[in-house]
């Protein structure tokens, strides 16, 4: 991993004066990551370049650290080598630490200068594409040269790689300069911060103090930072999903950061209707003891929470995580004894039958069942209809024909990956009515969303009812 | 006094303060069966005097009481009880396990144990309370078996106490030293013909009995070889011949050849001929008429008889060592063996759920399916037309009158043997004969398993495996089981086994190597193992495949109804394609070569289940090689040029030390760009594009199980070579593992072994798997590791990543664990085998499911997943 400055100012040996490194030596220095090495490859009259190499020793990271860690197969394999990451930051804020923070006991006068300098990152991984290296960097001031490396020559249809060789250019101070790199490589990088401590992140985000805030992009350079969160069982899950596909997406914190769905459906604040629409059907019903079965991180619940009439609230959701979130959100460590006691959240699946959901009034089921595989949704049926059999079941799932209705969706493909399936109205309601039929229920449909007159509504909502 | 008490009894004993039941107690009972109030406050309290903690002992006590029974253990309570309702939550506790509740009194004189209490030291009681004490047990004498107690003692003098002696009497149900064979035969309704030629079918030989009254006839059957017939009951009743039928059975059961339990007519009846008021219905009108048919005095005569006899059945059995319960209505587990008014209950009528069908009969609450017992049930009651196992329990009540069939199942063998009614003598109320079954129904068992109850998978779990005794799940890991299980796995009554992880060989010492064969040699030959086969490993994907002959053996051996006739999947139970018609052309092409290869006659079987490895990687593993192993190699490409052209450039300016110390790093530098180019060719090695089913290779190395058998008895020698045959059908689609037999006692063989593995790995093959060449091997310590692969250097770049061979890497990489990951290979493998053999057992999904889930469950605990 190497970054390169570079600087025509004259002379030029000013600038192994701003950086405290002798131009005529190659320094090395022990860092907690591995080691560090300074040295000039250039030095002219006109020009003078410095370079900054890292040698991570991934060995030895994973070696010596938190035992828990080291079980995720990416940790010998990775790009941490390669490419510029925090461990850049730290060794920038350890190696270039007078350079970064403007001190230069010989010539201060020189620290304040704005002389022309470049920097040159050979590997930068950038999620987020060209686009967002340039809307990070120009706000600044820096022009911008960046080449994208591909991913493997052998299979080009594979694509291009994350990696991009940058190199930014302004007429400013070292300090500043050394000052957005050490706040930004991370970052374009992105959720692979576990890899420095907690303590360091917020030195990183410490010296965003003045520019920061004023960034078009300061609420996406946050919230990069803030992002990773390791948990233990999400670990013990990425261990089992690998190798698959789709499953990945859920386990190695690559899961993008707004559900697809709700990037769609967002304008027209949908989940708040269904949310609504459910609400509404759990009212009439005059159940005192709900279900919500797939209840995510919580919107469903906390409404129910708000309402007395419901007596008993108890919340299944399959993945722990996602329950983790919603204790989270619904803030049930610090609720009330006579609050706490109406509210349950438990970890199940629908595709077993489980004790625990029987003798309630009503279960709610939203945006769920296309989730499951077709040939396992006979297993729900039977959990859902035939043991826990709720008196009431109010059930929504997207409506396939509305999706005409979005430009960015391309045709034929659902509103989430996770999607085994979206059904159309008259699919919904064939299954909706077959299934009342066997299990004793009677069902009604309503359409939640904005209607279109051939398209129908976006989501679809179905009300079971079994007589008393 | 002899006091007889049941073996399962919860005893109760009375008595002032001083009367000597905690003597008593000691002479007869083990201490760990008695539960005294005393010693409870002391528990409580630290204070066995301390009578202001009574209700805080008490629960203790109750609390302790109840654990007991339910484990079938006798409980005694050594406490005063001399008042009724200090008696009543105990003869509850009794009641709610089903066991009879005691009482054994010591009514000694108030002066005796007065002086008693004053001779002890601990303990300071005035005379009030010994007083007080007996009185309320005089009030309660006469009461007890008002109370609910079953058996009541008294005794009244210090004579009597000592002279007393305790006897345990196993339960009339108890007959778990008869271990068959028995013939267990449904409901008979007098449907005597049609028994005759059922116990004629099934070897039993006719005899003329002397020495009976007359009302019984002279019938009676015994088998030659010992076997007994054990009738579920409901003998009379709606038949032709019932009287001739109860005879036989009463002659039978008589000479010993015969067990019999009682059905709900047989109950009516006898509560008919001590004169009850009953209603003259279902049938009991026709036992009536033959009854009337008798001539007087016979007729008074056998009435009594054929009441006594009918009393005297004991309303279920357990036989086999408790392997065997027979019950006409069935048995709750927590009810065998047991005996109580709820108990009998049970097994004269089942349980209903209080709603009535269309018919207006009553409807059945399926006990049958929460069934999780260790024994086998088998019961009659409601007729149905095949008799159907679910959840170990078997209903073998085939409608005999109503023109169905009398059915018997062999114990052990668990054959059915049946004869057809020779006509239909009554019409059901509800009609249990369809007219033609439909071709698409499944067993009861089968529907059932539609449906998976979270209860036999979640939290803490304990699995019996035969390989390798219980192997524990722990919640935690359960748990995240739960999770891909549910939102990805396919299936589960496809998925029947999920492969073991499998431990690599000690690391080695050899010079720029982690692994190499003389290590796994070494293994096996210190486990004690002659011979070993040496496979090569495939890099691809691990895939199971099941592949059934047609839809019909879908449906019929993995209920499976929905036109599928096999799947590939993932080690995870993840279905491996996404495109149905890939998978199904996949499966065709297995299909017919394993017709080619005869197969499915060989083994005579309608299904197969391989264990696979699915090429290239590149197909299963798209994602994980471009996010992972591509980038790696690309940002490392990108990289080290780079960086060796500025340091090559540094170097031209420095002198000294300074550039000494650079061209070391530079050196370092170009040795890293070589591995990385290293990393990308052995990446690029298991690479390929996929565009059809033309571009897979499919590897098969176990063919696991058929049909009746899983071929875990048979040498991985018989494996490769039967896959060969197998392979050979399809060569376009199959690859045929190369493998070679190597004696690890000859250092010849080691040799050539290690010669062949460094050539495979030198070509970019991943290295070899060496397996014992029996599939189920044991050394001096128990199961021996199914398997070891031994991985080749190269490959290993992709594993340890680029610089692992870098000698300051391999140093610190040779220190690497491999206990925790060979028991987990061992629990898993064993898992895997119990699952299959549980399987091809017939066994319900949810026995097959809990190890497949366990397997699951083990591989989300952390270990290096580099091993």
């Amino acid at each position: 991993m190497l970054l390169t400055i570079s600087t025509t100012h004259r002379p030029a040996a000013d600038l192994g004066r701003l950086l405290h490194k002798h131009p005529e030596r190659f320094q090395t220095f022990e860092l907690s990551f591995g080691k560090a090495h300074v040295y000039y490859p250039e030095v002219t009259a006109e020009r003078c370049s410095a370079c900054l190499l890292l040698e991570v020793d991934s060995v030895g990271l994973v070696r010596n650290r938190n035992p828990d860690q080291g079980f995720v197969l990416a940790q010998y394999v990775n790009d941490r080598p390669y490419a510029a990451s925090s461990f850049l930051s730290v060794a920038i804020a350890q190696v270039f630490g007078s350079a970064l923070q403007g001190r230069c006991k010989d010539r201060p006068e020189l620290v304040t200068t704005a002389i022309p300098l470049a920097a040159r990152v050979d590997v930068l991984p950038v999620r987020g594409g060209e686009q967002f290296l340039h809307r990070v960097f120009e706000p600044l001031g820096y022009q911008v040269e960046a080449a994208r490396a591909p991913l493997d020559e052998r299979f080009p249809e594979w694509g291009a790689s994350p990696y991009f060789a940058v190199t930014v250019r302004k007429t400013t101070t070292l300090s500043e300069l050394l000052t957005h790199l050490y706040v930004l490589v991370p970052v374009f990088d992105n959720c692979k911060h576990y890899w420095v401590g907690d303590a360091e992140m917020e030195k990183l985000l410490a010296r965003g103090e003045g520019w920061l805030a004023s960034h078009p992009e300061k609420e996406e350079i946050t919230r990069r930072y803030l992002r990773y969160q390791p948990s233990l069982i999400r670990m013990s899950l990425a261990r089992l999903v690998e190798e698959e596909e789709e499953g990945a997406g859920t386990a190695d914190g690559e899961q993008p950061t707004v559900e697809p769905e709700l990037g769609l459906e967002q304008p027209i604040s949908l989940n708040e209707q269904r949310v609504g629409a459910v609400l509404a059907a759990l009212r009439a019903s005059g159940a005192r003891r709900v279900l919500d079965l797939g209840c995510g991180e919580g919107k469903l619940l906390r409404e129910l929470m708000r309402d007395r009439q419901f007596e008993q609230i108890v919340g299944m959701d399959v993945s722990i995580r996602t329950l983790e979130i919603a204790q989270r959100r619904l803030k049930v460590d610090r609720l009330s004894p006579a609050q706490a006691n109406r509210l349950e959240l438990i970890h199940g699946s629908l595709m077993y039958r489980d004790r625990r959901l029987e003798g309630f009034d009503a279960a709610a089921v939203v945006e769920v069942v296309e989730h499951l595989d077709p040939p396992r949704l006979s297993a729900f049926e039977r959990v859902l209809f035939e043991f826990a059999k709720p008196r009431v079941v109010v059930l929504t799932t997207p409506n396939r024909e509305y999706n005409a209705c979005w430009d960015t969706l391309p045709a034929g493909s659902f509103r989430h990956p996770d999607h085994r399936f979206e059904w159309t109205r008259g699919e919904f309601q064939d299954w909706a009515s077959g299934l009342a039929d066997r299990f004793g229920y009677a069902v009604r449909f309503l359409a939640v969303g904005p209607e279109h007159p051939d398209l129908g509504s976006p989501t679809q909502l179905g009300v079971f009812t079994r007589p008393s | 006094m002899k006091i007889s008490i049941p073996n399962l009894s919860l005893v109760v004993l009375i008595g002032p303060s001083g009367s000597g039941k905690s003597t008593f107690a000691r002479q007869h009972f083990l201490p760990t069966e008695v539960l005294s109030s005393d010693a409870c406050r002391g528990l409580v309290s630290d204070d066995e005097n301390n009578q202001a903690v009574t209700g805080e002992a008490f629960a203790v006590l109750n609390f302790i009481a109840s654990q007991r029974l339910a484990l079938g253990r006798l409980t005694v309570i050594d406490a005063t009880n001399v008042q009724a309702e200090s008696r009543k939550p105990l003869v509850e506790i009794a009641r709610q396990h089903h066991c009879l509740p005691v009482a054994i009194v010591l009514n000694l004189p108030e002066r005796l144990c007065e002086e008693r209490n004053q001779g002890r030291s601990d303990r300071n009681l005035g005379p009030h309370v010994v007083r007080n004490h007996h009185a309320q047990l005089r009030r309660s004498l006469r009461g007890l078996s008002r109370e609910g107690f079953r058996h009541v003692f008294v005794l009244e003098s210090p004579e009597q106490v000592t002279a007393a002696t305790v006897e345990r009497v196993p339960l009339w149900n108890d007959r778990r030293h008869e271990h068959g064979p028995f013939d267990l035969i449904g409901d008979l309704h007098g449907c005597c013909d049609e028994l005759e030629a059922l116990l004629g079918k099934l070897g039993y030989e006719r005899f003329d009995l002397d020495g009976v009254t007359a009302g019984w006839g002279t019938a009676c059957y015994r088998h030659p070889a010992g076997g007994k017939a054990v009738f579920v009951g409901d003998l009379v009743d709606r038949g032709p011949r019932v009287l001739e039928t109860v005879g036989i059975v009463h002659n039978m059961v008589s000479v010993g050849s015969a067990l019999c339990v009682p059905g709900n007519h047989d109950v009516k009846l006898l509560r008919k001929l001590r004169g009850k008021d009953v209603q003259i219905t279902h049938g009991l009108a026709n036992t009536l008429a033959e009854i009337d048919k008798l001539p007087q005095p016979l007729r008074s005569a056998h009435c009594r008889e054929l009441a006594a006899f009918l009393d005297s059945l004991v309303s279920h059995y357990v036989l086999d060592g408790g392997g065997l319960v027979v019950a006409h209505a069935g048995l709750k587990a927590e009810m065998q063996g047991r005996g109580s008014g709820r108990v009998r209950d049970f097994a004269l009528y089942g349980e209903t759920t209080g709603e009535t069908d269309e018919f207006g009969l009553p409807v059945r609450f399926n006990w049958a399916a929460d069934y999780r017992g260790s024994a086998l049930v088998v019961y009659g009651h409601t007729p149905v037309p095949e008799p159907e196992w679910l959840n170990r329990t078997v209903n073998i009540d085939t409608g005999c009158v109503f023109g169905g069939r009398l059915t018997a199942l062999r114990y052990p063998e668990r054959e059915f043997v049946s004869v057809p009614a020779i006509r239909t003598y009554c019409e059901p109320a509800r009609p249990f004969l369809p007219d033609g079954k439909p071709a698409d129904t499944l067993t009861a068992q089968q529907a059932h398993d539609d449906v998976l109850d979270l209860d036999d998978v979640l939290g803490k779990r304990i699995v019996s495996t035969r390989l390798r005794g219980q192997v524990t799940i722990r919640d935690a890991h359960a748990t995240a089981a739960l999770e891909v299980m549910s939102r990805f796995a396919a299936n589960p009554k496809w998925l029947i086994y999920l492969p073991p992880t499998m431990s690599p060989s000690e690391t080695t010492a050899e010079p720029g190597l982690l692994e190499h064969p003389a290590e796994a040699f070494n293994y096996f030959r210190t486990q004690g193992v002659p011979q070993v086969v040496c496979e090569e490993k495939h890099m691809g994907s691990r895939a199971i495949v099941i592949v059934c002959q047609d839809e019909l053996a879908a449906r019929e051996r993995f209920g499976v109804t929905n036109g599928e006739t096999g799947i590939v999947y993932t080690r995870t139970g993840r279905r491996f394609f996404n495109d149905p018609a890939l998978e199904a052309g996949l499966l065709q092409r297995v299909h017919e070569a394993l017709a080619a290869a005869g197969t499915w006659t060989d083994l005579q079987t309608s299904w197969v289940c391989l264990d696979c490895e699915l090429m290239p990687w590149s197909a299963k593993a798209q994602e994980l090689l471009k996010t992972q192993y591509a980038a790696v190699g690309a940002a490392g490409q990108a990289a080290l040029p780079q960086v060796v052209a500025s340091l090559i450039d540094a170097a031209a300016r420095l002198a000294g030390p300074s550039r000494e110390s650079l061209e070391q790093a530079l050196t370092t530098c170009q040795q890293r760009h070589g591995q990385i180019a290293q990393f990308v060719a052995a990446y690029r090695h298991y690479c390929w594009p996929v565009v059809s089913l033309a571009d897979y290779r499919l590897a098969p190395f176990h063919l696991l199980a058929s049909e009746g058998r899983v071929h875990t008895d048979q040498t991985h020698s018989w494996h490769m070579q039967t896959l060969a045959n197998i392979c050979h059908a399809a060569p376009d689609l199959l690859v045929a593992t190369p493998h070679r037999l190597v004696d690890v006692t000859d250092q010849a063989q080691v040799e050539e072994a290690i010669g062949w593995w460094t050539d495979l790995t030198g070509r970019g093959g991943e290295g070899m798997v060496v397996k014992p060449d029996h599939f189920i091997s044991r050394g001096q310590r128990g199961l021996v590791q199914p398997a070891i692969k031994c991985r080749g250097r190269e490959y290993l770049r992709i594993i340890y990543g680029p610089d692992y061979t870098a000698s300051e890497n391999l140093s610190r990489l040779r220190h690497r664990g491999l206990g925790h990951k060979r028991s987990l290979a061992l629990g898993e493998f064993a898992l895997g085998i119990e699952g299959l053999e549980r399987f091809v057992r017939h066994e319900p999904l949810r026995r097959v499911h809990e190890c497949v889930f366990g397997v699951l469950a083990l591989e989300s605990e952390p270990v290096d997943p580099r091993l």
